[in-house]
């Protein structure tokens, strides 16, 4: 392999758009709002001397799945040529649902789990507060109630729709 | 056994006040590690699922801090002293081996956090107590000068916010509910009391780093613990116990019996199987 690899940073960003989150599958690590910045260093490479930086925050502290999104990042880039790579977890700015993409909030919903409201209601330290009005992702209805505010992972409450009766996942403002 | 070192020996005020942040450092990851894994117990057996998600949950975000703080620790560690922290193995600090290979008396988590879980009213007690507290220190530490620090704190609040309502809550709904729960919760409060004055008495290490602005100042958040308290406990309709005795000495390094029971389980994998990894 004689080809030079121009790396420019567009290249990176669509191909991080193939990793998903594992828990979530159908959002993008770009839909989800955690890569926060993208760094070339050498732009024309002959591997490996050229290379990319990932900067990436988690969604919470404790998350699980981001070991296994450093690792398919690391796979993205590794399947398309690049060899140095280098990814690093940036704590501050803390991230927050306001970071997940309009498409982002589209596809959760199309998945059957009720996309953060904009408008946060619920991140302060009051007691037995609800959001004002969770859509339900099934028949859309607001008639709708929490059961917990710890779901099946750290970045999702319990709730369940009084219409349809179906329970759903609601990806709680943070 | 693996011998550690945890008196970061002091030459000068530069290093002085990096040991002090070393060890203030792991008194952070301590605490929140020890409650992590003492909530974890209750997988599989909470009150009803969606609480025992709730109380794993809880435990995940803890966890998480304390690989924050024990990163960082390491970090601070390897770049301060000639000397490995472990001297046998000669690795490198890493969050794993300041989690697994160091002993009793080098955890400087509080007291509150190792005291046993008992029933679920006594575990919900532990949790408030610890996250009133957790949500004034987080919230002064994004103010401090180290810049790491500031981060995680920054990063953990919004976590904590969820804690403490979630504890908050169910301070309310035993003290307020049946007979039963009531008496439950009473207990709670007079078992655990003696352990709350030690979250707010500066160890040496916090002292050390309070005019640098990089540690919090833990005693100046006692009021603010207390209002809150109060005003949750008077909704519960408990009283706040008086002139109880204060058990201290954790921050230190000096424990109950119950962390070693702690310690044997969370380690024994790395210390029967050293460097065995997922
Ligand atoms: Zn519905």
């Amino acid at each position: 392999m004689t080809d030079e690899i121009i790396i420019n940073e567009k290249t990176v960003w669509e191909i991080l758009e193939t990793v998903t989150d594992p828990e979530i599958p159908v959002l993008s690590i770009i839909d989800l709002g955690i890569v926060r910045k993208i760094e070339i260093y050498n732009a024309v490479q002959k591997p490996p001397s050229g290379g990319v930086g990932v900067f990436i925050t988690p969604t919470y502290t404790g998350c699980p799945a981001m070991d296994v999104i450093r690792m398919n990042i690391r796979m993205a880039l590794l399947e398309n040529g690049f060899t140095n790579i280098d990814i690093k977890t940036i704590l501050s700015p803390a991230w927050t649902t306001d970071w997940m993409t309009e498409e982002g909030k589209q596809k959760l919903k199309a998945y059957g789990i009720a996309s953060p409201n904009s408008k946060q209601q619920v991140c302060t330290p009051g007691l037995f507060q609800e959001e004002e009005a969770v859509q339900c992702p099934h028949c859309n209805s607001y008639h709708t109630q929490m059961i917990s505010r710890f779901g099946s992972t750290a970045c999702k409450a319990l709730y369940k729709c009084n219409d349809c009766k179906e329970p759903f996942d609601y990806f709680k403002c943070h | 056994m693996p011998i550690t070192n945890s008196e970061f020996p002091i030459t000068n005020s530069q290093l002085l006040i990096t040991n002090q942040l070393i060890n203030y450092t792991l008194h952070l990851a301590d605490n929140t590690l020890i409650l992590a894994q003492q909530n974890s117990e209750w997988c599989g057996h909470g009150p009803i699922l969606e609480q025992d998600i709730a109380i794993t949950n809880i435990s995940l975000d803890l966890l998480g801090q304390a690989r924050n703080f024990y990163q960082y620790a390491a970090e601070l560690i390897n770049q301060s002293t000639s000397q490995p922290i472990n001297l046998l193995t000669s690795q490198p600090a890493t969050e794993d081996t300041l989690a697994y290979l160091r002993d009793n008396r080098e955890f400087r988590n509080c007291l509150l956090v190792e005291q046993e879980n008992g029933d679920w009213a006594k575990t919900i007690l532990r949790q408030f107590v610890f996250s009133n507290y957790q949500y004034l220190l987080y919230e002064k530490m994004q103010d401090s000068k180290d810049e790491a620090l500031r981060a995680i704190a920054e990063k953990a609040l919004k976590e904590v916010i969820y804690h403490l309502k979630w504890s908050s809550e169910w301070v309310i709904r035993l003290g307020d509910g049946t007979e039963e729960s009531n008496q439950r919760i009473n207990k709670a409060v007079i078992e655990l009391w003696p352990y709350v004055d030690e979250l707010f008495i500066n160890a040496a290490y916090e002292s050390a780093l309070i005019s640098n602005n990089i540690s919090v100042d833990v005693a100046s958040l006692k009021n603010l613990w207390m209002q809150k308290t109060k005003e949750i406990f008077a909704e519960a309709t408990l009283g706040i116990p008086e002139n109880i005795f204060a058990h201290k000495g954790g921050k230190q390094g000096m424990h109950t019996e119950r962390l070693g029971y702690i310690l044997a389980e969370m380690q024994f994998l790395q210390r029967a199987y050293p460097n065995s990894v997922w």
